[in-house]
């Protein structure tokens, strides 16, 4: 029951704040609240190559480009300084199967955790 | 070991790399004629990975006919077209024909090429590309899976010195490196600060990480007005666009320009080399190598 409903109030919630597209593994936090998820290329490691001079979007001109705006936001929101200092942690590869459930069980569950067995080899 | 690793890592020779031209028709022929043109100047060539979206022969396929024909290959890899499962399958494929050196890039989108009705992919980053590199070269696959024994990759990664948000730009070429990145190719930069406040940057912090900016050959100020309108991250300034086409040979004041940045770009602190794109496919080149002071190595 829970599993159904808590996916549908967090989207209720967080869409018309963030533009959540509900991945299952929220990282707000260390984006300066800013969701990465609302980058066209789905960048979860910050801006790629492509950002204009005014700091929009290589693929929607009109908007600025989201990690421009978590950069900002990171350096200027009151935000936790742990959770500013996250920013440039290298986040992995988004779990699909997360797709579509709430990241606040994730969270408590430590599911949105889990990364590949490989991931974590060696130093980062 | 790759000539470019082996130049990088333990020599203090400069290093140049360039673009492998696109190839679609005109079968090995066409990559003959490259190589032969390019393998005088250069260490390392990049084999694309369908530049600016636009589908080509496979970056794979492309690496391979250049080794066959003695060029080092340098594979990109773009994070657009392909999923996990797809680029590690690109980079152990690799590993299997013996090429080792990867460049590993976001890629342009699906939008800036002639089908932007393709669905992106983008399953994973660049930063997380490189991991996974890096990962494999340990000898394991992303999922964990052993690989006996472990590809010999030599990792670069590509980054714009000088895009928004600018004060982020060295941390994130620095975030690349602890992923696994050993070299960086460094996108066109017509600011010579921005570059210079860039490489200063990198340099302190990670000195052994090899820095490579790009330069741009072009045929004269309409080329350099054509960066600056439709190169995604690419900005010429205002004065710099005033120089070439207010001068009276325009085409020579660009080469000037070109070759102002390419002397500049050598001076500063963790540049080891350049990357040489060139969109005039003429005798420029030669004379560009032999201004910058190079001499042509001989064939055969």
């Amino acid at each position: 029951m829970l599993k159904k409903l808590l996916p549908l109030v967090e989207h209720a919630l967080k869409k018309p704040v963030w533009d959540c597209r509900m991945c299952g593994q929220c990282v707000l936090h260390s984006t300066g609240m800013t969701c990465p998820m609302t980058c066209p290329k789905t960048l979860r490691n910050g801006p790629c190559g492509g950002v204009r001079e005014n700091g929009n979007c290589e693929v929607k001109p009109e908007m600025q480009c989201i990690w421009v705006k978590a950069y900002d936001r990171t350096v200027s929101l009151p935000l936790p300084k742990v959770w500013k200092e996250h920013y440039n942690e290298l986040r992995p590869p988004v779990d699909m199967q997360l797709q579509g459930t709430s990241s606040w069980i994730n969270l408590v569950t430590k599911r949105d955790q889990q990364v590949p067995a490989g991931w974590s080899v060696g130093e980062h | 070991m790759s000539i470019l690793r082996e130049k990088l890592e333990n020599t203090s020779e400069r290093v140049f790399t360039a673009e492998f031209p696109s190839i679609d028709g005109g079968g090995m022929d066409s990559v003959i004629k490259n190589a032969a043109r390019l393998a005088p100047w250069f260490d390392a060539v990049n084999a694309t990975d369908n530049p600016a979206a636009h589908a080509h022969t496979s970056n794979t396929t492309t690496a391979i006919a250049m080794k066959m024909h003695d060029l080092e290959p340098i594979m990109q890899i773009v994070c657009r077209d392909k999923n996990r499962i797809a680029i590690q399958a690109d980079m152990i494929g690799a590993s299997l024909h013996g090429i080792t050196n990867l460049s590993l890039l976001t890629g342009d989108d699906v939008t800036a090429g002639d089908e932007p009705e393709a669905r992106r992919v983008f399953d994973v980053d660049s930063a997380q590309a490189i991991n996974m590199a890096r990962i494999m070269a340990t000898g394991t696959y992303l999922s964990g899976r052993k690989i006996n024994p472990a590809p010999d990759f030599y990792i670069g990664a590509v980054e714009n010195a000088a895009a928004p948000p600018f004060d982020y730009r060295i941390q994130r070429a620095l975030k690349k490196h602890r992923a696994g990145a050993q070299f960086l190719q460094l996108q066109i930069c017509y600011h010579p600060d921005r570059l210079e406040a860039f490489c200063k940057g990198v340099a302190e912090v990670a000195p052994d990480l090899k820095l490579i900016p790009t330069i741009v050959l072009m045929k004269g100020a309409k080329g350099l007005a054509f960066m600056n309108d439709k190169v995604p991250g690419i900005d010429v300034p205002a004065d710099v666009l005033a120089r070439a086409s207010g001068a009276s040979d325009p085409a020579q004041e660009v080469y000037n320009l070109t070759l102002e940045l390419a002397q500049h770009a050598l001076s500063l602190p963790g540049v080891r080399g350049l990357h040489v794109t060139d969109f005039r496919h003429d005798e420029t080149l030669d004379l560009f190598m032999n201004d910058l002071g190079r001499t042509p190595k001989r064939q055969g």
